[in-house]
């Protein structure tokens, strides 16, 4: 907890969900979610396969519809009006399981591509930018290389990164270390400390439990398409009050 | 810290709900799949415009046809100046569209039982669930069938089954010493028990056979498409894999040879190989003798379809990882046991959808023979039937509808089956 | 370090020809080399006597005779005076045309009909899987004479157009469908630079290539800008008015007029008369190709993972750009080779000509100059090396393609 703590989180609001629900045809995958990110926070989302943590996060920069309830991001309401939706993602950023890097593009132009079509940034600056971010996630040097021709961990940098570019005020992670060796994991949660330690908003879906100890502020878990439980990590790990909890942790810690 | 309602522990599950309406049933399917934008609703338009012009130029014609007429002018006069189609030409003349004008209808039964039979012969090779007993009727269906289409003396297939028995005899015999001699021994017994078998049947066999004999010559409407297409497949299979094994080999005269093959057949249309088949294989042929066109047509389109199942098959082989010749390697068998029962297996099951693909375009270009006046589907009805008599002069539709219909059954039958094979191989793989 | 063994002395023995890894292939490619010799010199020794037995020799000196047959569609000078090579020529033009515009078309159906077979509407899907089905699984010979039978059955003759009773009449006054071909306006120079008219044609072209490259310059200054100020200057009026201006200026000071066809007694005369075979074997290549490449651009996008969209639209980009600097990139790599290859079958295919007597390289060498002149194997020859040679020119061309666009793996 105390790493935690001396990060900061304002009173600000970032992200506000209200009971919001969505549907797969007659699937209910998420069931009255409510939530509310304030600026700064950290938070962790477990639960088990299919629970519905990558929807509720896709849902918050809309890569998924939502049918009832609300999403409030930085005060913008999500509808389907096309302006709300661009406005949102261009302050939200997403990593992926699988990275989801361009192939056909170099490092660098994957992380120039965006700044450059979207917030109309000359490419010597986009470029610049770039680099900036990409000597952050420690790989300056692969810059004209081609995702292909990096390993897995450094693809999720490069792919942290290019989601930097564009100066995300919020970052959603969705098990960003889960397609990767273990070795890797490392490197990919120690640029993720490091952005948290500046004060990015993020949201990750996620079973690092150390990683939650480390930097989370908040645990949720989700199970059935519900929050079932939030806490603080300290107490979430410690002293999980909902049996499904329990059940859930002993699992994954069990070993 | 701000947030004093960090900790939230739900007590009851909420239960599953129903979509809200408008978000369910068919309401939100048509929203969702025909008019989710305007642009979307008018191509949904546009999509009904079109199958209503085709549905209303087709269903009168179809369905106010006639189909007992024998003649177009007396199918007309039926008709009384409406628009119908002349299906009759199709009641009277299928047998021509299916057999061919020549082959003996009192025969008939054998291309229909020759059919039925191959599709239990084949049965097995499509669908690995099947017993493998059956397999054995697949290796003397081609004996059989011939003895059924073409009669003529039951001598003959039996004899060439002899041979081929007594080739895989002494194949199975040798081949655990050495393979080449296994090889070259087996063509050796079967030559010789094709010669003594040939010099002890009588030149008369064929007179008073069981089966009246039929001249390939007489082969014709779709019966030619079909066996064409099933022979030429067949024989193209082992001759495609020795290609893409010659392909890979690393003697380089070997390996010369299957590519130059291989590009040549490839790089030129089939039409021209026909033209081979049909004018220039005679002068190839030493003099005095006559092969039958049928024969020299087989010989080409089998070629044909070896270099592209070649190239399949050299697919199927690089798809196979590299760890797999290592370990045949590795466990100290030789080139040719490697092969036949690590390599190839494998391989070859990788590449069936291909060679099914293959195969279906090969038998769309059966059509092809009837450019060098041969009489199949397509040849008989420009030929006989519509060039022929006047009775049916005229009628194109029905004839073609027949056709296409004909065609499409199959091709899309072997191409569904070739889609749900790849299905199937993706999963087994994994 | 490695120790090259030598390898074991000892007296050479036959057997070691079939044992010895040394000699093995040695041996095996001698004894083909042989056998194939031996076939080589057979097939030689019937060739020859069956030619001598009918007092033939091979040579290819009948080509400078004179062919002694019309051909109607023709895009050089051509008379049954002209030689055999002449008629090979006039061949070679009409398959490259028929190929060419076969494969321009078929491209454009292909690429609609696979994109709207994505498409999120149902219906139209629907039809888009009906037409590939249809087309694909029927043989192309079929469609190539259904259509031709159109063209020469359906269509109504000129004779229908004459008269106040006229039961046909003619699409705009400017097109008309007839059962010996469809005749559409023929664009001419009241006022041409050049006496040939191929050279006012070629100059036209020429302007043509010059729009090109001028457009191609406005988006390389559009590119310049975006990357110096971040905005990217908006040109597609440019871009109209580079493709538009020039030859629209070109054509008026040429005087470019158009002669409509006209029915004079029993025939239109003027315009441009595009006969029946050739419509018949360019629409049929048209939509029997544009299905298999419909397949191929469907599988294109489709193998452009959903991540990859999904990833570009969280970056903020919006559906079109997304289509433009993610998906088409990636999905064209995909698309092309077996597009190439589709383009080699339409050369391969528009060979069926000869079963509509349209006058391509089968139907004038393979056809009427082998049957007038008895020349099988030179004829044949001949013509099996123009596809092959239009085929290897062809996959050299895609081969040089793959390798600039293989993706950088690990
Ligand atoms: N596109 C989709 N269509 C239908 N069902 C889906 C779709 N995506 C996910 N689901 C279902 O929704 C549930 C939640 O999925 P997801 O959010 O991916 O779970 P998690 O990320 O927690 O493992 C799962 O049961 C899954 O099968
Ligand atoms: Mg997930």
């Amino acid at each position: 907890m105390a790493e935690a703590a001396t990060m900061q989180v304002s009173d600000e609001v970032a992200v506000t969900i209200n009971n919001m629900n969505k549907w797969y045809g007659s699937f209910h995958v998420l069931r009255d979610i409510n939530l509310t990110v304030n600026r700064g926070e950290r938070i962790v989302i477990c639960g088990p396969s299919g629970s519905g943590k990558s929807t509720l996060i896709r849902c918050i920069n809309a890569l998924e519809e939502h049918q009832k309830g609300s999403i409030e991001v930085d005060g913008t309401l999500l509808s389907s009006d096309l302006k709300n939706i661009d406005k949102i993602r261009s302050e939200v950023g997403m990593c992926f399981q699988h990275f989801n890097l361009f192939p056909h593009l170099t490092i660098l132009e994957n992380c120039t591509l965006a700044p450059i079509w979207v917030r109309k940034t000359p490419k010597k600056e986009a470029e610049e930018i770039a680099m900036h971010f990409l000597e952050k996630v420690k790989i300056p040097d692969q810059a004209n290389k081609y995702p292909g021709q990096l390993s897995g961990g450094q693809q999720q940098r490069v792919a942290i990164a290019r989601s930097l570019c564009m100066k995300p005020r919020i970052m959603l992670f969705d098990e960003p270390t889960s397609a990767l060796d273990p070795e890797m994991i490392k490197e990919v949660l120690d640029t993720m400390i490091e952005l948290a330690e500046e004060g990015m908003t993020m949201l990750c879906v996620t079973h690092e439990m150390g990683f939650a100890r480390q930097v989370a502020n908040r645990v949720i878990f989700m199970d059935e398409g519900q929050i079932v439980e939030q806490n603080e990590p300290e107490a979430f790990f410690n002293n999980p009050q909902s049996p499904r909890t329990q059940l859930f942790l002993s699992q994954i810690l069990g070993h | 810290m701000a947030n004093t309602e960090v900790s939230f522990v739900r007590t009851e599950t909420l239960p599953p709900m129903a979509p809200p309406i408008g978000e369910q049933g068919i309401v939100k399917w048509l929203r969702e799949n025909l008019f989710a934008t305007p642009a979307n609703g008018a191509l949904t338009l546009v999509a009904l415009y079109v199958i209503y012009v085709i549905l209303s130029g087709s269903m009168p014609w179809i369905f106010n046809g006639v189909w007992n007429t024998s003649s177009l002018t007396e199918c007309r006069e039926v008709l009384d100046g409406t628009r119908g189609a002349c299906f009759s030409v199709l009641t009277e003349r299928w047998h021509q569209l299916i057999y061919g004008f020549k082959y003996p209808p009192d025969a008939y039964w054998r291309p229909n039982l020759t059919f039925v039979l191959m599709l239990v012969a084949i049965a097995p090779v499509l669908f690995f669930d099947l017993p493998r007993k059956m397999l054995i009727f697949t290796a003397i269906f081609p004996f059989l069938a011939y003895w059924l289409i073409w009669g003529g003396t039951i001598m003959t297939p039996i004899i060439a089954l002899l041979g081929v028995v007594a080739g895989g005899f002494v194949y199975t015999r040798f081949v655990a010493s050495n393979f080449a001699i296994g090889f070259f021994g087996a063509i050796l017994a079967a030559l010789v028990v094709w010669i003594i078998g040939g010099f002890m049947t009588p030149d008369t066999a064929n007179e008073n056979a069981m089966l009246q004999a039929v001249p390939s010559r007489d082969m014709g409407g779709y019966m030619l498409n079909l066996m064409l297409g099933v022979v030429c497949v067949s024989l193209s299979i082992p001759l495609g894999i020795a290609l893409a094994l010659g392909r890979q080999s690393d003697m380089p005269l070997i390996k010369w040879i299957c590519v130059v093959f291989i590009e040549f057949v490839r790089g030129v249309p089939l039409i021209t190989l026909l033209f081979v088949a049909s004018v220039m294989l005679a002068y190839m042929f030493p003099p005095g003798t006559t092969t039958d066109l049928f024969l020299r047509v087989v010989i080409m389109i089998t070629m044909f379809s070896a270099a592209y199942i070649a190239e399949v098959i050299r697919g199927g082989l690089a798809a196979l990882p590299k760890g797999q010749y290592e370990a045949a390697d590795s466990l100290g068998l030789d080139y040719p046991q490697a092969m036949r029962l690590i390599i190839l297996p494998q391989a070859l099951k990788i590449s069936i959808p291909g060679i099914v693909n293959v195969a279906v375009g090969l038998f769309k270009d059966t059509t092809l023979v009837s450019v060098i006046s041969m009489f199949d589907i397509l040849g008989m009805i420009r030929g006989p039937i519509l060039g022929g008599a006047a009775e049916w002069n005229g009628v194109y539709w029905e004839l073609f509808l027949f056709a296409c219909i004909i065609f499409f059954v199959v091709c899309y039958g072997i191409s569904q089956y070739s889609q749900w094979l790849e299905r199937r191989l993706a999963t087994d793989h994994r | 370090m490695a120790i090259l063994s030598d390898p074991p002395e000892g007296p050479f023995r036959l057997s070691m020809l079939l044992s010895d890894t040394r000699y093995r292939s040695l041996t095996l490619q001698a004894i083909t080399a042989l056998v194939l010799a031996l076939c080589l010199a057979y097939l030689y020794r019937n060739i020859s006597t069956n030619l001598q037995a009918q007092g033939l020799s091979l040579g290819f000196s009948f080509l400078q005779d004179p062919s002694g047959y019309d051909i109607n569609q023709r895009l050089v000078e051509y008379t049954s005076q002209s030689t055999h090579a002449r008629a090979a020529l006039v061949g070679i033009l009409n398959t490259l045309l028929v190929a060419v515009l076969a494969c321009i078309t078929a491209t454009i159906f292909g690429v609609i009909a696979g994109v709207l077979r994505l498409s999120n509407n149902w219906l139209v899907s629907k039809l888009m899987a009906f037409y590939v089905e249809i087309f694909r699984n029927i043989p192309v010979l079929i469609w190539i004479i259904i259509i031709f039978t159109i063209m020469t059955n359906v269509m109504p003759t000129p004779r229908a157009f004459r008269g106040d009773a006229a039961t046909s009449s003619m699409l705009f006054d400017l097109f008309a469908f007839t059962n010996r071909g469809v005749y559409i306006p023929g664009p001419g120079f009241s006022n041409p630079f050049f006496a040939s008219v191929g050279m006012n044609w070629l100059l036209v072209i020429a302007v043509l290539v010059g729009s090109f490259f001028g457009a191609r310059a406005i988006g390389t200054w559009a590119t310049k800008i975006q990357e110096a100020t971040g905005d990217r200057p908006t040109t597609w009026y440019m871009i109209l008015g580079v493709w538009l201006l020039p030859v629209a200026i070109l054509l008026t000071v040429m005087g470019l007029t158009w002669d409509i066809p006209a029915l004079k007694g029993f025939n239109f005369t003027g315009g441009i008369k595009i006969g029946g075979p050739l419509i018949a074997l360019w629409f049929a290549l048209s939509i029997y190709t544009g299905a298999f490449i419909a397949e191929n651009v469907r599988a294109g996008i489709q193998a452009v993972s959903k991540g990859q969209t999904e990833a570009a639209g969280a970056l903020g980009l919006r559906p079109g750009r997304i289509m433009n600097l993610v998906v088409l990139p990636q999905a064209l790599r995909v698309i092309i080779p077996p597009l190439i290859s589709q383009y080699l079958n339409i050369t391969k295919n528009s060979s069926l000509a000869i079963a509509v007597g349209y006058a391509d390289i089968t139907a004038t060498l393979g056809g009427i100059t082998l049957n007038q002149t008895g020349r099988a194997i030179e004829c044949v020859l001949l013509l099996m090396l123009f596809y092959l040679t239009a085929s290897l020119l062809i996959s050299a061309f895609m081969n040089v393609y793959n390798a600039s666009i293989k993706l950088k793996e690990r």
